[in-house]
């Protein structure tokens, strides 16, 4: 007979201690997470990961059930409603533009790569924050598969559009599809993530699925959401907010809280779950990390 | 005019009128209900943005009904509709309190320094204090006391609800990130309600 020693225990399979004190609210969870993903019931596993925050997560159903995916209603509730319909099976994603590789992703492939639990802060352009544990990769190694050339200074990122599945978009409450961009060394910088999993599960579809960008120190609409294209070039892209309300919503977007928008205040925000709001940091608390890439930049010009 | 017309009510009111005033009442209520059902069963992911929301629909909500009862008089003719008028202002100015209270208490934590800076450097905050300003007179002089003691005056003071009207309207369409479909159509209801005022007006001079 087997008897395991703890030291023959991967520790993979021992359940974490704040799960085991928590094992109600677990189930619970897990029960939102049966319904949120019925027809894509992948549970994933993700090795830690140091950039993670040690902040407690906000409850899934916090996270799955207040959303702003405008492809399908502009209201906080209308994601959850209707992204039922996204088909995010099949799917792929095509990268291309300045790289020496250029490359269709396919989905399955990408869900079975070696991905990391990352607890992320995300801060909101509108004033709320939550704290969300993604799974994914940095996108940097998906980039460096394809080998950026020399004239690669940007990355353009693409939503699909799908208007059958899609009710938001028969409105032009936005240029559609929906676009975002990052500068190539913002991209390539660890932080940045390719998410393709919250809380241990696929992503609900209100919240990006199959796979989303997570870009932690930036407002929320950056970090784009059920990507189709990502497009190497040199010049930097036109971006959705930006092209909508260029005076409101820069193509950087870095979260600061000493630049206002024009018409609110963003010194404080009010994380979700709390009573008292509480300051925002620049850069969203990563300015350790990231600050430097904006050394000499006019943060207030470049907003 | 409109306040002689008032004084000539009579005291024995027919039973209807005040059967409609306890509904309407009951009916009013039932917004303030509703959300507190939601924010203690823990519905709302964020309560207070939601708490916010809902006070300021339903202010302006009661806005538009009460500038309503003037119009649906004249078109259906019932005088008796005027006698629900008081209550529904009030319920106007009671969602525009518990609206401006959330804002103050929940939003700022009375933080007075942050909401003198709001109050002057954002626009849709000027606009909605504004017409909260505008509407607490209309509030203060609804008693019968006020309306005799103000005889014609009350009629001219309380046309100051169509410029706090207005001032709502636009606080709320400057106040939205995107989609202005809502707010517009706030903006529709309010243009069709003044539209009617003006109208009448035109009709009774051409008439003398």
């Amino acid at each position: 007979m087997l008897i395991k020693r703890p030291d023959d225990l991967p520790s993979s399979e021992i359940t974490p201690e704040a799960v085991y004190l928590d094992r109600r609210r677990f189930l619970a969870t897990g029960a939102v997470g049966l319904l949120l993903s019925a027809d894509a019931l992948a549970a994933l596993s993700g090795r830690k990961s140091a950039l993670s925050t040690g902040e407690a997560p906000n409850r899934l159903d916090e996270i799955s059930r207040y959303n702003n995916f405008y492809e399908f209603g502009t209201s906080k509730d209308d994601p959850a409603r209707h992204a039922t319909a996204l088909k995010t099976h099949p799917w792929t994603v095509t990268v291309e533009g300045e790289v020496e590789k250029p490359r269709i992703f396919d989905i399955d492939a990408l869900l079975r790569r070696p991905l990391e639990e990352r607890i992320y802060r995300l801060r909101c352009v509108e004033g709320w924050s939550m704290v969300i544990p993604w799974m994914g990769f940095p996108l940097a190694t998906l980039l460096r598969e394809v080998v950026p050339t020399s004239r690669a200074k940007y990355v353009a990122f693409e939503t699909a559009l799908r208007p059958a599945e899609m009710p938001g978009v028969g409105r032009k409450v936005l240029d559609w599809p929906y676009r975002e961009g990052l500068r190539i060394d913002e991209a390539m910088h660890p932080l940045t993530l390719l998410a393709v999993g919250l809380y241990g599960n696929v992503l609900p579809k209100q919240n990006g699925a199959p796979i989303r960008l997570v870009v932690p120190w930036k407002y929320g609409f950056k970090s784009i959401k059920s990507i189709v294209r990502i497009r190497l070039v040199e010049k930097q892209p036109p971006t959705s907010w930006n092209l909508a309300a260029p005076s409101e919503y820069g193509f950087y977007s870095n979260v600061n809280p000493a630049v206002d928008h024009p018409r609110w205040s963003q010194a404080s925000e009010r994380r979700i779950g709390e009573f008292f709001k509480r300051k925002t940091l620049p850069f969203n608390g990563y300015a350790e990390q990231v600050a430097q890439l904006y050394r000499g930049m006019d943060l207030k010009k470049n907003f | 005019m409109r306040s002689r017309r008032l004084r000539g009510l009579p005291t024995a009111a027919p039973a209807f009128p005040d059967v409609m005033k306890a509904l309407l009442f009951v009916a009013a209520l039932l917004p303030l209900v509703r959300a507190g059902f939601v924010v203690i069963t823990g519905q709302a992911v964020n309560p207070v943005e939601f708490v916010t929301h809902v006070t300021g629909t339903w202010a302006l909500v009661g806005l538009m009904v009460t500038l309503a009862v003037s119009p649906l008089r004249w078109l259906t003719g019932r005088g008796w509709l005027l006698r629900l008028r008081r209550m529904l202002g009030l319920f106007a100015f009671f969602y525009a309190c518990l609206h401006l209270l959330t804002y103050l208490w929940l939003d700022q934590f009375f933080d007075w320094t942050a909401i003198g800076h709001d109050i002057l450097k954002r626009p849709f905050i000027t606009l909605g204090m504004a017409a909260f300003v505008l509407l607490v007179p209309l509030a203060v002089t609804s008693t019968d006391a006020w309306m005799r003691r103000l005889k014609h005056s009350w009629g001219r003071l309380h046309r100051l609800v169509y410029p706090a009207s207005v001032l709502a309207v636009v606080h709320y369409c400057w106040l939205v990130k995107r989609d202005l479909t809502v707010p517009l159509i706030y903006a529709g209801v309010l243009a069709l309600l003044l539209g009617l005022r003006l109208l009448r007006r035109y009709r009774e001079r051409t008439v003398c």
